[in-house]
């Protein structure tokens, strides 16, 4: 009798239990894709119809009971986003031009590298605290300098390490090719490998942005909220996802409405940065 | 060597452009040396801002289960508890699963829905914390609260010392609820870096192994896991580290309880979600204080994990290569 002959009832035993584990990791794949498919449904019906009301985008967030948008938080968010990431994102180009073209193997470069991926995963609300005390505690007012401060804060990992590893993939040749040219290192770094690793270090950029536009926890202390429309940068500023939290945890039944609202338009472009990020950046196979 | 530097006397031009190479070299290290510098900030920063409470409690803040902002009398134990439990319960779920979805996709998936299903994996980390709260607030807390939770109430809660967990009246809110959310929300985390490591062992090593006609769950559970073990335990560490500092999410449904409770279904609190809830309307120095310090023990913890999450994928990559 074969070893793995039908018959041999170890052979058996070992066959059954092949099966029943590979239809166990079938059924997590499906845990994993019904609550993606149930939450993005839920958004759907819940904030869809909001969605594609005007009013939306043009009145401001109303008090209890009145009719009202999100126009002012929409654009708060806007602003601080913006401004987060056009602060975050040349510290972290800089940082990781650095690490990929100088620094190298070097000590320094081997510990930014390694404290910049923790920084990449540590809680959001801790660099809240961290611009609260720093910041917002020592000018005494919530602005959204700050929020901005905050989520810079956050967009610097993202773009270190996707630049760090755009750069490291960019051809060594091609660098030895400019300097034989004659060309000086800030000038290959600059017009040839920025060039060659642009799309790498945009889709790093993308997903920074992505990844702040709906962090909610370091915005609550920093940027607060303004129930008015406000555009100015020094004082409490609307954003959606303060609103969203706010309004969620009303008992108001309009408030939480506007609060699906929100949540859908925010969960939508988030999603959509994501996609256009991957599409503009597909790693060959 | 000297004597062609001395003939090739630098141009001005030349001199110009070393100075730009100097400049530019020296302007990247030092935005490398302010990234190098920011969580060494947070933590100083974290430390001078919970010096009261420090001073006042020292290393008994830790076990103290007293929060009172009336009487002015504060302890990290409710919330440490409540981020460490939810957290387990996250990774109980969350490592099985993980687990799964990764080999599905490097052992079973046909080669061309890899990318799609990988991506829908992928993107579940990207949905924004707030919107699993809000979605678990109001979408699963009901029907948890209606279905799930009494049937656990009935079996589970029927059981002798396990039955401790799960008793008490199905509020729908609470710890049990929080963890499971975030249980989903590492699932990506984990996933990846599963997936990844599973793809660096060396075709032959599975090869022989199905050769001697090992099945692919025998070569995923002898062959591919005993040979990634370091990395899938960075991974499962960096699932942690981010489950332990979730904040939105776990605020919506944990309830909000400074309560110690045996009964996972009970509400309580998390660090994260106690600094959400109550740092804007905090009044008083020493009541600053005790949040502050909240969020510097998260931060210890947080940073621990990850690096050594970080340390064991390191060790991985250096190692890639040399074994066969």
């Amino acid at each position: 009798m074969s070893a793995i002959s039908p018959s041999n009832p170890l052979y058996r035993a070992r066959r059954r239990k092949h099966v029943a584990m590979m239809v166990v990791s079938s059924l997590t794949l499906g845990f994993g894709l019904f609550w993606l498919v149930w939450i993005l449904a839920t958004l759907l019906t819940e904030g869809g119809s909001a969605l594609l009301r005007a009013s939306l985008y043009t009145q401001m967030t109303p008090p209890p009971g009145s009719d009202g948008g999100l126009a002012n938080a929409i654009v708060g968010s806007l602003i601080i986003v913006g401004v987060g990431t056009l602060l975050g994102t040349p510290i972290g180009i800089l940082a990781g031009t650095y690490l990929a073209e100088f620094g190298k193997r070097s000590r320094l470069a081997g510990a930014t590298r390694f404290l910049n991926d923790v920084l990449l995963s540590a809680p959001s609300i801790v660099i809240g605290l961290f611009v609260y005390a720093v910041f917002v505690s020592q000018v005494r007012h919530f602005s959204g300098w700050a929020g901005a401060f905050a989520l810079g804060l956050i967009v610097i990992p993202v773009v270190v390490r996707t630049t760090d590893d755009m750069l490291r993939l960019v051809p060594n040749s091609l660098r030895e090719a400019a300097a034989a040219l004659g060309a000086p290192a800030w000038k290959i770094v600059t017009l040839v490998t920025y060039r060659a690793a642009r799309t790498g270090i945009l889709t790093g950029i993308l997903l920074a942005v992505a990844r702040i536009s709906g962090e909610t926890a370091p915005l609550l202390f920093t940027a607060l909220n303004n129930q008015f429309w406000s555009t100015n940068l020094n004082a409490p500023m609307a954003n959606l996802p303060v609103v969203i939290f706010q309004f969620a945890m009303s008992p108001y039944e309009d408030w939480n409405r506007l609060a699906w609202g929100g949540a859908t338009l925010i969960t939508l472009a988030v999603l959509l940065l994501n996609i256009a990020a991957r599409l503009l950046f597909r790693k060959p196979d | 060597m000297s004597a062609v530097a001395d003939r090739v006397a630098p141009t001005r031009r030349f001199a110009q452009t070393r100075w730009a190479d100097v400049a530019f070299e020296n302007l990247t290290r030092f935005f490398a040396l302010l990234v190098f510098s920011i969580l060494l900030a947070v933590l100083v920063t974290l430390v001078i801002g919970s010096e009261l409470t420090l001073k006042k409690y020292g290393l008994g803040f830790l076990w103290s289960a007293e929060w009172d902002p009336v009487r002015e009398e504060f302890g990290a134990l409710v919330p440490i508890y409540g981020t460490l439990v939810t957290s387990m319960i996250a990774m109980l779920i969350g490592v099985p699963v993980s687990f799964g979805i990764a080999l599905f996709l490097t052992e079973l998936s046909p080669p061309w829905l890899r990318r799609p299903l990988g991506t829908a994996i992928e993107l579940l980390a990207a949905i924004p914390s707030i919107i699993y709260g809000m979605w678990g607030l109001f979408v699963f807390v009901p029907l948890f609260q209606a279905y799930l939770q009494p049937a656990l109430v009935d079996t589970l809660g029927e059981l002798p010392l396990l039955g401790t967990l799960f008793e008490g009246p199905p509020l729908g809110i609470g710890m049990l609820t929080a963890g499971l959310i975030l249980s989903i929300m590492v699932i990506p985390f984990i996933t990846a870096v599963m997936r990844d490591v599973f793809e660096l062992v060396p075709p032959l090593l599975k090869e022989s192994a199905y050769g001697l006609g090992a099945t692919t769950w025998e070569v995923v559970w002898r062959v591919v896991l005993p040979y990634t073990r370091v990395g899938v335990i960075g991974g499962i560490m960096l699932g942690l580290g981010r489950a332990l500092g979730e904040t939105m999410a776990v605020t919506f449904v944990i309830g909000n309880a400074h309560r110690l409770a045996a009964s996972l279904m009970a509400p309580g609190n998390s660090i994260a979600s106690a600094l959400a809830n109550e740092f804007t309307e905090a009044v008083g120095d020493l009541y600053y204080a005790a949040l502050i310090e909240l969020g510097l023990i998260l931060f210890l913890i947080t940073t621990v994990v990850l690096a050594l999450s970080k340390l064991l994928l390191m060790h991985l990559a250096r190692g890639e290569g040399t074994r066969t």
